[in-house]
């Protein structure tokens, strides 16, 4: 099964590492991008993707705010909070938002647990 | 290359700068978390390039108390001078912060100059070792030297690279919300670096994103 990934960092550079691991690990899943929480807000009430990888610093809401506004609009939407900033108060504050909580830089490993962890969670709903 | 002043980076090479200074800063705040056991608040990077005074300016218009700051210079592929900086006033908490609660303020005042120079070096030394290795290149650090006045006089220190006119200028602000203290941490990179940090960005974007970044790329 295919999903769509929304890639939500105000970055270009950013979401084309995510997009290079993507590459290499999900070739054959869409992906869609945003540069700020408005605009992945748009694109969460689209229905345009199950599975949201969100960078914690950006300017206006940061990313855990909008993670909690993501989970608030779709529960049904598989969220990661992606920062260097690994601040234990950080770390939290995405978990309490219902998102995971992965290391900057992004490893291929680490993103690749959390997308198949995303994808069991879709299929076991389905069944 | 002479003509350093003819070189523009380009958007995506101040992108990547700017999520090289992001990364830098964050490990910096984690550690400095770590220190004081309360959260780092970071706002988002800022870079520009600008004139020395036009740098002098904007750290006068932030704060027009009395600063202290430590700076450290770095030199190698790239050469500049990093700053961390915050109010004077509150340049004691900060130390409470780092050094722990129980020591009387007879002791703080002791140990203030040294524990700011540690509490720099560690944040600057993460930040740009940080950068450093994202760049692959490896930097010598000065040690940090603690200096208290006005901010315009910072940037305007003897041994600040001076060899252009303009400056690439970069800064986040901090904040540790639950003492009060708010500071920012600031980079200047003097010009003649610029033609050799736009090639080692061009490599960071390649190794990034698997791509060649001289070719467009579909937004």
């Amino acid at each position: 099964m295919t999903h769509t990934v929304l890639i939500v960092d105000d970055s270009k550079l950013a979401r084309m590492a995510v997009i290079k691991i993507l590459d290499s690990l999900h070739p054959d899943w869409a992906r869609v991008e945003a540069a700020n929480a408005e605009e992945a807000l748009q694109r969460v009430r689209q229905g345009a993707a199950d599975i949201a990888l969100v960078d914690f610093n950006m300017p206006g809401k940061d990313g855990v705010l909008l993670a909690a506004e993501i989970r608030r609009l779709n529960l049904g939407i598989s969220v990661a909070v992606i920062s260097a900033n690994h601040q234990i108060e950080v770390v939290n504050r995405a978990q309490s938002a219902g998102a995971v909580f992965l290391r900057k830089p992004l490893t291929e490993s680490a993103l690749g647990d959390f997308l198949n962890a995303a994808a069991q969670q879709h299929e076991a709903r389905k069944s | 290359m002479r003509q350093t002043a003819t070189i523009v980076l380009s958007e995506l090479e101040l992108d990547a700068l700017t999520e090289l200074a992001n990364l830098g800063v964050s490990v910096a705040a984690t550690s400095l978390r770590e220190m004081a056991r309360e959260e780092v608040m970071l706002s988002v990077p800022k870079v520009a390039v600008v004139t020395r005074e036009e740098a002098i300016a904007n750290l006068g218009e932030r704060e027009s108390r009395r600063l202290v700051a430590v700076h450290q210079d770095f030199e190698g592929a790239i050469s500049g001078r990093a700053f961390l900086i915050f109010p004077e006033a509150r340049s004691m908490e900060l130390v409470r912060a780092v050094v722990g609660g129980d020591l009387s303020l007879e002791e703080i005042t002791e140990l203030e100059q040294e524990a700011l120079a540690e509490t720099g070096n560690i944040l600057l030394n993460g930040c740009l070792g940080t950068i450093a290795n994202n760049l692959e290149r490896s930097l010598r650090i000065s040690l940090p030297e603690v200096v208290h006045g006005e901010g315009t006089e910072f940037f305007s220190l003897g041994r600040i690279p001076t060899a252009g006119d303009s400056v690439l200028f970069i800064y986040i602000n901090f904040a540790v919300r639950q003492r009060d203290i708010q500071g920012y941490i600031a980079m200047l990179l003097d010009l003649p670096s610029l033609a050799a940090l736009k090639e080692l960005l061009v490599a960071f974007i390649d190794r990034t994103t698997g791509t060649r970044s001289a070719l467009p790329h579909v937004p």
